[in-house]
């Protein structure tokens, strides 16, 4: 007999992940082997089909629970050697429209709103841009200000300084391992 | 850089082939063997140009992560950036020009797993941490255009 749990089952929700998905989210978060075949290599290591691999793959992909697959570069070690993190104060009701304003600026690779903790940090809305040299930088800066109107609105650019670490993110680990 | 280098860096870091051999499929269109791709790409990779080929999740999807940021005492900062770095959960840790001066990621299963390693990294420091996870992601692609930088 069909209950709401086994209904449940049978309709998983948009992004449910299942033991497969989980396995090879931890297979491939370092990044697809460099040989021949990866699928088949990533499905040997996950007891599967590389049919299958590729088919959830694509699924992950066409669900955007994987935002991109491809060459993931580092910007620095390609000569761009400036990096700013601008952080705007931007009021509640207006941090949406400035959001979606920012991202056809096709120099910001990110666009975040994140939580205010005041009172040591007031800024909500988040953007990065890159480039070969600060000057440069700071002129798109200037040029977002003056396009959205931003002279009232309290911002900060922080220069990246050193890379302590960049690697891709470990969603899943071993148990109790932090 | 060579012509396959710069190809390869701006013109596959989305949509990469999902068949079954797509090193070759990269290798045909842009009229090379499989194994220039394969031993490039490695290049690329050993020389930290290339981070990795491979997935970027959208954050909140897979586990959890947050965007952690410490006002940290100019004479301590390397002494704290190398204990927050070896922490597994910790991908990106950079320096920055603010007071706020060490930015880090930390990623996990769960929200329970970020709290932890934020506990742990305030009290082996002794140094509060600001937790600012993602509350809307405006911005629709990750991949980063080499001609307009």
């Amino acid at each position: 007999m069909k209950t709401a749990a086994n209904l449940a089952l049978a309709a998983p929700s948009r992004n449910a992940l299942d033991a497969i998905d989980q396995r090879l989210i931890a297979v491939i978060q370092g990044g697809l082997p460099l040989v021949s075949r990866p699928y088949q290599e990533i499905a040997r290591r996950i007891g599967t089909s590389e049919a299958e691999v590729i088919t959830r793959l694509w699924r992950m992909l066409s669900e955007d629970t994987i935002k991109r697959l491809g060459v993931v570069v580092r910007h620095r070690k390609l000569g761009y050697r400036a990096n700013a993190m601008v952080v705007w104060d931007v009021p509640d009701e207006t941090v949406d429209a400035l959001g979606y304003r920012l991202r056809r600026f096709d120099f910001i690779t990110l666009c975040y709103q994140r939580p205010r903790r005041l009172p040591e940090w007031s800024y909500n809305l988040f953007c990065m841009i890159h480039g070969r040299d600060r000057a440069k930088v700071l002129a798109r800066v200037d040029e977002l200000v003056e396009r959205c109107r931003l002279q009232d609105t309290p911002h900060e650019v922080l220069f990246s300084g050193r890379c302590f670490k960049q690697r891709g993110a470990v969603y899943q680990l071993p148990a109790e391992a932090l | 850089m060579t012509d396959l280098e710069r190809q390869l860096l701006d013109g596959f870091q989305r949509d990469f082939p999902l068949s079954p051999t797509p090193y070759a499929d990269i290798a045909a269109r842009l009229g090379v063997t499989e194994q220039e791709v394969l031993d490039t790409l490695q290049g690329l990779s050993e020389s930290g140009a290339v981070s990795r080929v491979g997935p970027v999740f959208r954050p909140h999807t897979i586990g959890a992560s947050t965007l952690a940021a410490m006002a940290v005492p100019p004479a301590r900062l390397e002494e704290v950036a190398a204990l927050v770095s070896g922490y597994r959960s910790v991908n990106h840790n950079y320096e920055r020009e603010h007071r706020f001066n060490l930015w880090f990621v930390v990623t996990g299963p769960d929200d329970d797993h970020i709290q932890a390693v934020l506990a742990r990294i305030d009290a082996q420091t002794g140094l509060p941490v600001l937790s600012l996870p993602m509350l809307n992601d405006y911005h629709i692609d990750l991949a980063f255009p080499l001609h307009c930088a």
